[in-house]
C-alpha cells in the first residue's frame, strides 16, 4: 500500500492502547499477490478437465407463473446433449440457506418444478458437450406457463388481498421465530415522548438493490473422483454453507464431497448462495462426467442476487437544542421470492438501531418481505449499510430543521462510553465524537465551543446508563401456526442431549449458560411505571452481559 | 463441426491448435492451449478480463475469432515474467494493485501495451489505456500508481 494513504492518530486514546504494534500501519504484502500478478491464481474454472460437460438453465420468462407441464424432449435430442435434468432429478428439492443454523423454513426448489416466483428462476438444467450447445437446447426446453399475479413492491406486498409469494409465509413476511411477523426493538415510549417533543421530523428512504457484480461470475466445476467422491471446484466465498447446502439437497453424506475453494474472483458477500455446487455435482453424479455451471455475465446481473432494496420510515422526536429524545423506524427489506439470507440482514440492521446515537426512546418494526424480484442476498455489511444512508441523511433532516451543523448535532447525540444501548447494552469504545472532530477539522468546518470540548469518555453514563422506566410493549404482528423447526432443528431433535459443558472463567461460550449473569446496569425502582402496564406485563429478563457475534459457521455466539 | 488449424506465436513459443467454428480466442487460448492467464468476465468486450496483446497491440480476446490470429504473435499475462518478474508486475505488488486478482491479467496486459509504446506516459494516458479494464476491487488508484512508478523508471530496468 502507498505511503500516507492512511493517516493514523495516535494522539487519540493513547492511555487505552498499547502502541507496539508491529503490523498495523505498515505496508504488507499480500500472500496470494505472486499467482495474481502471473496469472497462475488458481480461480474455480481454471482447472481443466478432460471431457467436460457444460450445464445452461432454462429459466422463467415470467414474474409469477404455475407450471403446467415441462417438456425436455427435443432439448434432449439437440446436438451435443447429455442429459436434462428438472427438479424431479433433485433429491431434496427445498431448502433454505440459514437451516443450516436452525433457522428459516425451507422454502426455495433447486429447480422449481410447479411454479416459478422470479423472472429467471430456474426450471431445467441442460448438459451437453460444448457451452454453445447446451444454450441452444436449454433455448428449447418447452414450458407451458399459467401467469400468476405478480408483486414488486414491498408494502403493497404485505397489504391484504396481495398475491402470496410463497405458500409457507401467506403474509409475504418472513416469520421469526414462529411468533412475529416482523422483528421489533421496543426501548421507551416514543409516543409520550414525541407528545413532549419540540419538532418531529419524518423521513421516507429507499435503496435500491446493488449487484455485487464480481469480475468473475459465479459457478462450479463437479468432477466425479476414482473413490465413490465428488470434486467440486467453486467460487464461493463460503465453503463449508456451500458443501452442507450440498450435501442436504443432494442427500448425500458430506464425506462423498470434496470442496476445493478458496480463490474467489471477487465476491463482496455475493457468493454465498450455494446454487451453483449442488447442480455440478448432481450434474457429475447423474452423467459420470465433469460438469462445469457457471453464470455468463448476463445470469450474473439478472438472476445473480443483490443486496437486497430497504425503505424506511424514520420519525424523529427532537428538542429545541437539537438533543434527540425520541426514533421510531419501519423498515420493510424486499428479500425478493425466496429466504436467503435477507432474514437474518434484518436482525442485524435492528441490532444497529438507532445508529450511534444514545437516545432514551427508541422503537422499530422491521420487516423481511417477499416479493417477485431477483432473491436478496449477503453483500458486505448488508443489513447495516443500508439503514445507515437512512440515519444519516436523517440526521442532516434533524440538523437543518433546528438550524444547527449537522456535525454539532452528531456530536451533540453521539453515544458515550457508559451510555445504554436501545438494544440494552452498554456503550464501550466509543469514537464517533473524535472521528466527527477530525472530519470536521479536514473540511474546514467550525464546530462550536461545546463540540470540540466533547469526548467519547465524558459526559456518558450516569443517568444515561439506565434502562427506561417504562418499555411500552404491543403485540402486533404476532402470528401464530407457524413451527419453529427447521432442518438442522429436526435432526437435533433426534440427537442426544448434549454433555454438560464445565463453566467458563468469564462470558464466553454457547448462549445457553448455566445461570443468567448480574444485570449489567442499574434499573430505576419498578414503582415509576405506570401501574395498569406494569400489572400486565412481566419483567423484562435481566440484561445478558457481553456482545452477541455472528458467525456464519457457528451462528450466534457470546464472546 | 469444421475446425481449423491455426499455428501461432504465444509467448515466444510457436503453438499449434484447431479452432471450431466460431470459437473465440479467449477459449482456444484457455482450453485449446491451456494458458488460463486471460480471464472471462463477460464475454462481449464489457470488462477487459481476457485482454492479450496480438502483434502488440491489445484486443479483448473474447471478440477475437480464435481462425485469424494463424500467423500472428500473441502475448499473455503468462508469459511476462522471464527469469524475473516483469517490473510492471514487480510493481502491481509493490502497489497493492491485485485484491481479488481476477482482472490483472488483463490489466497487465492493457499497462505493457501502453508503456511497450509509449514509455513515459502521463496520468491521463494511464487511465486511458486500461479504460476498457474493469476492477471491481481497487477504485484502480493504486493500480495508476503502479503504472505510473514503472513509467517513471521507478522499477524499470
Amino acid at each position: 500500500m502507498s505511503e500516507g494513504m492512511i493517516e493514523f492518530r495516535k494522539e487519540f486514546f493513547a492511555d487505552e492502547r498499547d502502541d507496539t504494534l508491529k503490523e498495523i500501519g505498515r505496508p504488507t504484502r499480500r500472500q496470494d499477490i505472486l499467482g495474481h500478478v502471473t496469472g497462475r491464481s488458481p480461480f474455480y474454472d481454471d482447472h481443466l478437465f478432460q471431457g467436460l460437460l457444460h450445464m445452461r438453465c432454462a429459466r422463467s420468462p415470467h414474474h409469477a407463473a404455475r407450471i403446467r407441464r415441462i417438456d425436455t424432449a427435443e432439448a434432449e435430442r439437440s446436438p451435443g446433449v447429455v442429459r436434462v435434468l428438472t427438479g424431479r432429478d433433485v433429491p431434496l428439492n427445498l431448502n433454505t440457506l440459514l437451516s443450516l443454523l436452525d433457522f428459516g423454513i425451507d422454502d426455495e426448489p433447486l429447480l422449481s418444478t410447479d411454479r416459478v416466483r422470479y423472472r429467471g428462476e430456474p426450471v431445467a438444467a441442460v448438459i451437453a458437450e460444448t457451452e454453445a450447445q447446451a444454450r441452444a437446447a436449454a433455448a428449447k426446453v418447452r414450458i407451458e406457463w399459467d401467469p400468476l399475479p405478480h408483486v414488486l413492491d414491498v408494502e403493497e406486498a404485505i397489504r391484504p388481498g396481495a398475491p402470496a409469494v410463497l405458500d409457507v409465509y401467506p403474509g409475504n413476511r418472513f416469520v421469526y421465530h414462529g411468533t412475529y411477523d416482523h422483528q421489533k426493538l421496543r426501548y421507551g415510549d416514543v409516543e409520550a415522548a414525541f407528545r413532549a417533543a419540540d419538532h418531529i421530523v419524518e423521513g421516507r428512504y429507499q435503496m435500491s438493490p446493488i449487484e455485487q457484480a464480481p469480475i468473475e461470475t459465479c459457478g462450479a466445476i463437479a468432477a466425479p473422483e476414482t473413490n465413490d467422491r465428488f470434486v467440486c471446484y467453486t467460487s464461493t466465498q463460503a465453503l463449508f454453507f456451500s458443501l452442507a447446502t450440498t450435501a442436504k439437497v443432494l442427500q448425500t453424506p458430506s464425506s462423498r464431497l470434496h470442496f476445493i475453494g478458496g480463490t474467489v474472483g471477487g465476491g463482496f458477500g455475493g457468493k454465498v448462495d450455494s446454487v451453483h455446487e449442488p447442480l455440478a455435482v448432481l450434474g457429475a453424479m447423474l452423467t459420470g462426467r465433469p460438469v462445469k455451471f457457471m453464470w455468463d455475465r448476463e445470469e450474473e446481473m439478472q438472476v445473480g442476487a443483490p443486496r437486497g432494496a430497504e425503505r424506511w420510515y424514520i420519525k424523529d422526536g427532537v428538542m429545541r437544542d437539537g438533543r434527540i429524545v425520541a426514533r421510531k423506524f419501519t423498515g420493510y427489506f424486499d428479500s425478493g421470492a425466496y429466504t436467503r439470507l435477507t432474514s437474518y440482514a434484518v436482525i442485524k440492521a435492528v441490532g444497529h438501531l438507532p445508529g450511534p446515537y444514545t437516545i432514551p426512546n427508541v422503537h422499530a418494526d422491521v420487516s423481511c418481505v417477499f416479493t417477485n424480484r431477483t432473491p436478496a442476498t449477503a453483500m458486505r455489511g448488508f443489513g447495516i449499510t443500508g439503514v445507515d444512508f437512512a440515519i444519516e441523511a436523517h440526521m442532516d433532516k434533524v440538523a437543518e430543521t433546528v438550524g444547527m451543523n449537522p456535525i454539532d448535532l452528531r456530536i451533540l447525540n453521539a453515544y458515550r462510553d457508559g451510555d445504554m444501548k436501545a438494544h440494552r447494552r452498554l456503550a464501550k469504545n466509543c469514537a464517533l465524537i473524535e472521528c466527527c472532530q477530525v472530519v470536521a477539522e479536514k473540511a474546514g468546518v467550525q464546530l462550536s465551543n461545546a463540540s470540540r470540548a466533547a469526548s467519547s469518555r465524558q459526559g456518558g453514563g450516569g443517568d444515561r446508563a439506565l434502562l427506561p422506566a417504562y418499555t411500552a410493549l404491543d403485540q402486533a404482528g404476532r402470528v401464530s401456526g407457524f413451527e419453529g423447526g427447521s432442518y438442522a432443528r429436526k435432526a437435533a431433535r433426534s440427537r442426544p442431549a448434549p454433555q454438560p459443558v464445565p463453566p467458563a472463567p468469564g462470558p464466553i461460550g454457547r448462549r445457553a449458560t448455566t445461570q443468567p449473569p448480574p444485570q449489567s446496569a442499574p434499573q430505576r425502582p419498578r414503582a415509576a411505571e405506570p401501574p395498569p402496564a406494569a400489572a400486565a406485563t412481566p419483567p423484562p429478563p435481566p440484561p445478558r452481559q457481553g456482545p452477541i457475534r455472528f458467525s456464519s459457521l457457528s451462528g450466534f455466539r457470546r464472546r | 463441426m469444421p475446425k481449423k488449424p491455426v499455428t501461432f506465436m504465444l509467448n515466444g513459443a510457436e503453438q499449434a491448435a484447431f479452432a471450431d467454428d466460431g470459437q473465440n480466442l479467449l477459449d482456444l487460448l484457455r482450453r485449446g492451449v491451456g494458458d488460463l492467464a486471460p480471464k472471462y468476465g463477460c464475454g462481449q468486450g464489457g470488462c477487459g478480463a481476457c485482454t492479450v496483446l496480438i502483434d502488440g497491440v491489445p484486443h479483448l480476446s473474447c471478440l477475437v475469432l480464435a481462425e485469424t490470429v494463424d500467423g500472428r504473435r500473441i502475448e499473455t499475462a503468462s508469459g511476462l515474467a522471464g527469469a524475473r518478474l516483469h517490473p510492471l508486475q514487480e510493481a502491481f505488488m509493490a502497489h497493492f494493485a491485485a485484491q481479488c486478482g481476477y482482472c490483472t491479467p488483463g490489466m497487465l496486459m492493457a499497462a505493457k501495451a501502453l508503456l511497450d509504446q509509449n514509455p513515459r506516459p502521463s496520468r491521463e494516458e494511464v487511465v486511458e489505456a486500461i479504460s476498457g479494464n474493469l476492477c471491481r476491487c481497487t477504485g484502480y488508484e493504486p493500480i495508476i500508481e503502479a503504472i505510473l512508478s514503472v513509467a517513471n523508471g521507478g522499477a524499470r530496468a
